[in-house]
């Protein structure tokens, strides 16, 4: 079950250039202009993903400010990072999930599920303290991963499908359980309201917080057990049965981290916007899945970091207030995440097509 | 749905060689009898849920099996669904997916609105939309297969592009203004029906059968389920599998627009986001009447039934005082009993095992390993 398609023809040369600005001439073809060293070089740097979206990053605020100073004002840079936020800590359990070769579609409905139930309680419950709400989301969050998780490793049933339907019925129940009704901001304490929009300087701690989140999450992902299993696991299914992984368990965790990290997001979404119905979150799963594509994570799993998906996601924040702050139309806003998107895959489909010629040349060159 | 032995993977990984997803359980059909033994099982469920929720239909409301009932609650209601539901049927089996076929829904919508609002004579507009349709597809398709990019991210790649191209066309705007003899076609009832079935659910019934036809009785129809069992074997086998793909990614195209012509007469309203919301039930519907995920299984009678429960199930939910925003749970709990029933004993015995803490895996020779953290 190869995940990357083979090396084929026609894809080299025609790809999108690199952004980084390195190649010079077409980099797909031998090039009189770049040594064999300072290819290498560029092949190395493609090899961290991460390098390429800071870069798309710094390419869009250098251009954005160029044109309107204004882009760096602090009050701007916070807007980016409270849009990014939500985004960012959602795409870390997307993440999860994907290196496994399995989606989570479900995450917009636990999300708005959990912001209803978790902020609702402050009327139901007097004084409850603020912590308290967190874990109840946390818990809600927990409980629909773990339903996920344990449909698609027990029953085996493709996680696109099972997601699928519980998308529309975590999203029922939030119907069902709201109703006409709606949670608003003055029933909400102060001190809940005020944690998104607290900062250090022009960056919100939240921010803080879900980089330091994101940095674990990489940490597990890249040093534990657990973590390794979950590349092999996406890498090549079959090997890692063979290799003795319990896959069952594996996979269901992931779910089950996932729809955690969903359920903490509901509450922040909560907090942030302070009016809360049933269409909280609706439609957020497939843009969780384009940060995490664009982010460089393998939609077929075994490849990809958290840092990476959570930086697609600032990306996308990014895009989406430059071309705001440039003054071009809102409207234009969706076709051009939709060209993003399809441009960062066909882009990470050229650099994986060229680390792979690199590392049989190298193979090549070691054995001579 | 089948069990397979590999993982549940996302949508269209290729499907290794048989001897690796063969499960012993359930041996590979190898005669045109044995398949469609398996087609009978299914469908005949199918049938039984359709006959189960008419009756209880007919039961909870009076109105239920009314003339308006019918023609205004199901054939209007779910007229576009049904129609993309058969191409992405034929792209399910293929191994793919089409993501963006709502979203051509809404391009096709937003065309049919900015052009006949600048005085486009109405067939030409038509024809414009139908092209752009195609055009969309074929985008899809050259993505899928020259460049050979996953179409799940693909497609949600262009799923939001096409609905960013149908922004930019129509902006804020809604055109509201269509000429009657053209919006008729949206809410009258199709001659000779007696009144039963709209314009849309007749186009749905031609295109079933002919949708019927070409997967079961033509080259081009198993070549397509070839593909979905195995695009190796149907590669070397002749089949020109980018090209067929790339026809169906059209096809896709094609009656996206389509629907997106409809979805306007219908509610005389073009809209950047029309049907854009469709999408999810689409899939469902496909997967809800057999059709395997991986590619390779399905058939076009298993998903026209399956749009008939859905149909019926939603309508009957409506005369009840169910909240209509909830609907969609019909279409989860479906979907998931769906995939869940027909494995439900080997699935018992899974559940089992895996509460006893030895995984899903076989038991393996390290029996000694140190449990992992995340447990």
């Amino acid at each position: 079950m190869s995940p990357a398609p083979s090396a084929t023809g026609p894809v080299q040369g025609r790809g999108p250039q690199p952004v980084e600005g390195h190649g010079a001439g077409n980099p797909g073809q031998p090039s009189s202009t770049l040594t064999w060293s300072s290819r290498r070089l560029l092949d190395a740097i493609l090899r961290v993903r991460e390098v390429g979206i800071v870069a798309v990053l710094v390419v869009f605020v250098a251009v954005a400010t160029s044109v309107q100073p204004r882009f760096i004002d602090p009050q701007n840079i916070k807007f980016v990072f409270s849009n990014a936020i939500i985004y960012a800590l959602l795409a870390l359990g997307e993440t999860v999930v994907v290196l496994s070769r399995n989606v989570d579609l479900s995450v917009g409905s636990v999300l708005g599920l959990s912001a209803y139930l978790s902020s609702d309680l402050f009327s139901q419950v007097h004084h409850i303290p603020i912590v308290a709400v967190f874990l109840a989301g946390l818990a809600i969050g927990l409980a629909c991963g773990a339903v996920n998780g344990a449909v698609v490793a027990v029953a085996r049933v493709p996680s696109l499908v099972v997601t699928l339907a519980t998308l529309y019925i975590y999203r029922a129940i939030d119907v069902l359980i709201v109703g006409g009704g709606m949670v608003v901001a003055s029933t909400l304490p102060g001190a809940f309201l005020s944690i998104p929009t607290s900062s250090l300087g022009p960056i919100p701690y939240l921010a803080i917080a879900v980089a330091g989140t994101v940095a674990v999450g990489a940490y597990v992902l890249a040093s534990f057990r657990p973590g390794r299993e979950l590349y092999a696991i996406g890498s090549n299914p079959d090997a890692a049965r063979l290799a003795g992984i319990p896959m069952g368990k594996r996979i269901f965790w992931s779910f089950v981290v996932s729809g955690g990290i969903a359920g903490l997001a509901g509450v922040l979404w909560a907090a942030t916007y302070g009016t809360i119905d049933s269409t909280a979150g609706l439609n957020y799963e497939l843009t969780v899945v384009a940060a995490v594509v664009v982010g460089g994570v393998n939609i077929f799993g075994g490849s990809g970091t958290v840092v990476g998906a959570a930086l697609g996601a600032l990306l996308l924040a990014t895009i989406n207030q430059a071309l705001y702050v440039l003054g071009i139309s809102s409207f234009w806003d969706p076709a051009i995440d939709g060209a993003l998107i399809v441009l960062a895959i066909s882009l990470d489909h050229w650099i994986t097509l060229r680390l792979t010629r690199a590392l049989r040349k190298g193979a090549v060159q070691h054995a001579t | 749905m089948q069990p397979e032995a590999a993982l549940p993977a996302v949508g269209a990984t290729p499907r290794p060689p048989a001897t690796l997803t063969q499960s012993p359980r359930e041996p590979r059909p190898t005669s045109l009898s044995g398949k469609f033994r398996w087609a009978l099982h299914w469908e005949s469920a199918l049938v039984v849920a359709l006959v189960l929720t008419v009756a209880l239909g007919a039961a909870t409301s009076a109105e239920f099996l009314t003339v308006s009932n019918i023609f205004s609650n199901v054939c209007l209601l779910y007229g576009e669904l049904a129609i993309m539901a058969l191409p992405t049927t034929l792209i399910i089996l293929s191994g793919e997916i089409d993501l963006s076929i709502a979203s051509t829904l809404a391009l096709s919508s937003s065309l049919v609105g900015y052009l006949s609002s600048n005085h486009w004579p109405m067939p030409l507009v038509i024809i414009v939309a139908l092209a752009a349709g195609i055009a969309c597809g074929l985008l899809n398709g050259l993505l899928v297969t020259r460049l050979n990019l996953p179409s799940l991210a693909v497609t949600i790649g262009t799923m939001t592009l096409y609905e960013g191209i149908s922004e930019i066309i129509l902006g804020p705007a809604i055109i509201t203004s269509f000429p009657a003899a053209y919006t008729a076609i949206g809410v009258k009832a199709f001659p000779a029906t007696g009144g039963l079935l709209s314009y849309s659910a007749v186009l749905f019934i031609v295109l079933a059968v002919v949708f019927g036809v070409v997967l079961h009785a033509t080259p081009f129809g198993r070549s397509v389920v070839a593909i979905g069992w195995n695009k190796q074997a149907a590669q070397f086998a002749g089949i020109r599998v980018k090209r067929v793909k790339t026809a169906l990614y059209m096809l896709s195209g094609l009656m996206g627009a389509l629907a997106g012509i409809l979805y306007t007469f219908r509610l005389s309203t073009a809209e950047a986001d029309n049907g854009t919301t469709l999408i999810l039930p689409v899939i469902a519907v496909v997967l809800l009447g057999g059709v395997s995920i991986f590619g390779g299984k399905g058939t076009i009678l298993g998903v026209v039934l399956a749009v008939l429960v859905y149909c019926s199930l939603q309508s009957a939910l409506l005369l009840t005082n169910f909240n209509s925003n909830a609907l969609e749970i019909v279409t989860g709990a479906l979907l998931l009993l769906s995939v869940l029933i027909p494995n439900a004993g080997e699935i018992a015995a899974r559940a089992r095992r895996f509460a006893g803490g030895h995984g899903t895996s076989a038991p393996s020779a390290k029996g000694g390993r140190p449990p992992a953290s995340a447990q």
